[in-house]
């Protein structure tokens, strides 16, 4: 049967229509639904299409950027943005892609059959952005790795926040296929304000994780504490193991300043 | 649901979640745009949107509701060759030409964005997601940055019959 498609003309009407996410079947840049709906792995009930919702834009609302869920990938490459997400956003995909993928499509997203995804979420934790989303019980402000590691099926996310002043100085340093996707095998990202560290790896796991041992050691082998790295198509789990190390401590000795 | 299409507008009739690609290929017959992988990943099917290279597989049709769409057909026609595609020919840039349509929508942007030569890391960059099978991508990127510089050549000798179909006969079943 097809599904009933809804495309809500305001972030408010799209809040409404998700309601506790029922159903729904969200539709943001569409680059990792539309193969999935050719190919007939999902059948959704209700399509969710936010592309008219005006949840796409980066503002700076006094000391604070807030990006749109709907924000191209593409806007991040050379938009008003840290430096720590523009370099991890430069990563994803292709020029093409980066187009129509958007934030919050990224942090959405599950891991797939053959790659982990979300590449953005290390550069996200280590910056200590917050994500505001709305579904059942209402609207709610947390931050991203609190999200990443709680329920998201039920939430639809509005705004990635992060404060001007996120990071005096930040790292990254990560590895990747070369392919039209290169998702990630493992990215780590580092930022430091006020004196403490902020550590965080994605692409070795379901989602991206905070790597509070390391925050507090410094020491680049404590990130097998914090992660547990799974085998895929892009990459062993045991490879992962073996570098994970090398580019926790290549992020820390690349610390710059903004 | 409306498309303009190489400056043609359209009632869409296709449901909203349906693939641009195949809006374009099944419901206009619009058949530069190839389906080939249909996930993104080998940029055959690459068409503009509002000016914008996309993806026309992971696009759907509803999302782009009144956007301005342009295809290979739009770019030139046999007499009339666009820059990118003067030089694909010059440069021997097509070997079997399946990805051809997607790399010169993907050039024909580029040059556009840039206003000027590109240089070769700029087109390997703007190339990136297309693949080409035959993988001729020394000719490909040549011919980008050719047709950046205006360097056309000469395509007088395009065989082209009077008919405006090009002069190749097909002996036997495709098949």
């Amino acid at each position: 049967m097809a599904p009933q498609v809804l495309i809500p003309q305001s972030a408010d009407e799209a809040a409404t229509l998700y309601g506790d996410g029922e159903g729904i079947t969200v539709f943001a840049g569409g680059t990792i639904l539309m193969p999935e709906l050719a190919s007939g792995r999902i059948r959704p009930e209700r399509a969710l299409l936010l592309h008219a919702s005006g949840l796409s834009g980066i503002r700076s609302d006094g000391g604070v950027i807030r990006i749109g869920a709907m924000t191209p990938v593409a806007a991040l490459v050379d938009g008003p943005v840290p430096w720590l997400l523009s370099i991890y956003a430069t990563h994803v995909a292709d020029y093409e892609v980066r187009q129509s993928a958007t934030i919050g499509g990224n942090i959405c997203a599950p891991p797939g059959r053959e790659s982990q995804r979300g590449d953005l979420g290390a550069a996200l934790i280590a910056l200590g952005a917050r994500v505001r989303s709305a579904g059942k019980g209402g609207e709610r402000t947390e931050a991203v790795e609190d999200f990443l590691s709680g329920d998201r099926s039920g939430r639809l996310v509005l705004e990635i926040e992060i404060d001007v002043d996120a990071a005096r100085k930040s790292g990254a340093s990560g590895k990747r296929r070369k392919h039209a996707h290169s998702y990630a095998i493992a990215n780590v990202a580092i930022a430091e304000r006020d004196g403490e560290l902020r550590v965080a790896v994605a692409g070795v796991g379901p989602t991206a994780v905070r790597c509070r041992s390391v925050e507090a050691s410094r020491d680049p082998q404590d990130v097998l504490e914090d992660v547990d790295p799974v085998d895929d198509a892009v990459a062993t789990a045991e490879y992962r193991r073996q570098i994970l190390p090398l580019l926790v401590r290549e992020a820390l000795d690349r610390l710059e300043t903004e | 649901m409306r498309l303009t299409v190489n400056g043609i507008e359209s009632e869409i009739s296709s449901p909203p979640l349906t693939p641009l690609l195949h809006v374009l290929r099944d419901e206009l017959d619009v058949t530069s745009p190839k389906a080939g992988c249909q996930q993104g990943g080998c940029g055959t099917c690459t068409v503009l949107v509002d000016g914008e290279p996309r993806r026309s597989c992971l696009t759907p049709v509803a999302a782009v509701d009144g956007a301005s769409i342009t295809t290979l057909e739009g770019v030139g026609e046999p007499e009339r060759l666009s820059p990118v595609q003067a030089a694909f020919y010059e440069k021997y840039a097509a070997q079997c030409g399946f990805c051809t349509p997607g790399m010169i929508m993907a050039a024909t942007a580029l040059i556009d964005r840039k206003g000027g030569p590109v240089e070769r890391d700029e087109v390997l960059e703007a190339l990136g997601g297309h693949y080409c099978r035959c993988t001729g991508y020394v000719k490909i990127v040549d011919a980008v940055m050719a047709a950046s510089r205006g360097e056309v050549g000469d395509v007088q000798d395009l065989p082209v019959s009077e008919a405006g179909e090009p002069s190749v006969e097909v002996h036997g079943s495709p098949a």
